[in-house]
């Protein structure tokens, strides 16, 4: 399978994310995985650039993270750069869904999604530059 | 894109949902429902044959009445999702929450 490297950048704003849509949709288009994965994995990438554009960017449309999406045998891997307030949803303990319906709250469920979706999440920041890469294992 | 349809039909108010929900548009989501129970609904049903994508933000709207709905005794039931889309549903267990049917008459009759 030919080697493949894709990015973007994404403006802080949360119409951007029909565009991220499309540009993962092309992206994985190119793949051979199924069409209930594509769909999972674009929305782990949705969700982890929505969470940063709205609490660590408040929608600044000046602000910009970048995507870098790498095919590595075997698994595919989403690097997610931002220079935003820190946020490492590793540290995050994801809510009961009970108590999630119970507090009205409207949150902390992208999380479980980007959780159960991906096989493994990795975070660090290093010098006011955050990298969550997300990766996702597949038979090539 | 999204649009959302409200239409009557025998006392059950159906909402078309069309295209994708995610966090730039969920609130439009969030007004149609508090809308409906403003005037007074007691069956919402949510026909979700041309709704293509749904992120945590939609989720969470529909989440966020459970409760409420619960103590009002405001029946909600969503139908025709995509495998797709419903694969996402039990991903989180929202099926084991929400109602969901195959299609708009097994929802009429549940």
């Amino acid at each position: 399978m030919p080697e493949m490297k894709h990015q973007m950048r994404i403006s802080c704003q949360t119409t951007a994310l029909s565009e991220l849509r499309v540009f993962l949709k092309k992206t994985l288009g190119e793949l051979r995985i199924s069409d209930i994965d594509q769909h999972q994995i674009t929305l782990a990438v949705e969700e982890v650039c929505a969470n940063l554009i709205i609490h660590s960017h408040n929608c600044n449309a000046l602000d910009y993270i970048e995507l870098n999406v790498k095919q590595n045998p075997g698994k595919l891997i989403f690097e997610i750069t931002d220079e935003g307030k820190a946020f490492n949803m590793l540290d995050y303990e994801v809510p009961d869904l009970n108590k999630v319906k119970g507090e009205k709250r409207k949150g902390g469920l992208g999380i479980i999604l980007v959780k159960k979706i991906m096989d493994e999440i990795e975070f660090e920041s290093n010098k006011g530059t955050n990298t969550c890469r997300l990766i996702k294992w597949f038979q090539s | 894109m999204l649009t959302i349809e409200t239409q009557i039909e025998n006392g059950h108010h159906i909402l078309f949902l069309k295209g994708e929900v995610d966090a730039s548009n969920s609130v439009i989501l969030d007004e149609a429902i508090t809308k409906l129970v403003t005037d007074g609904s007691s069956s919402i049903l949510v026909d979700g044959t041309g709704l293509e994508y749904i992120s945590s933000a939609g989720l969470g709207v529909f989440m966020s009445y459970l409760e409420d709905f619960q103590e009002k005794e405001i029946d909600l039931k969503i139908f025709s999702l995509s495998d797709r889309v419903f694969e996402v549903f039990k991903i989180l267990g929202l099926d084991q929450l929400i109602q969901i049917y195959p299609d708009k008459k097994t929802a009429l009759l549940a």
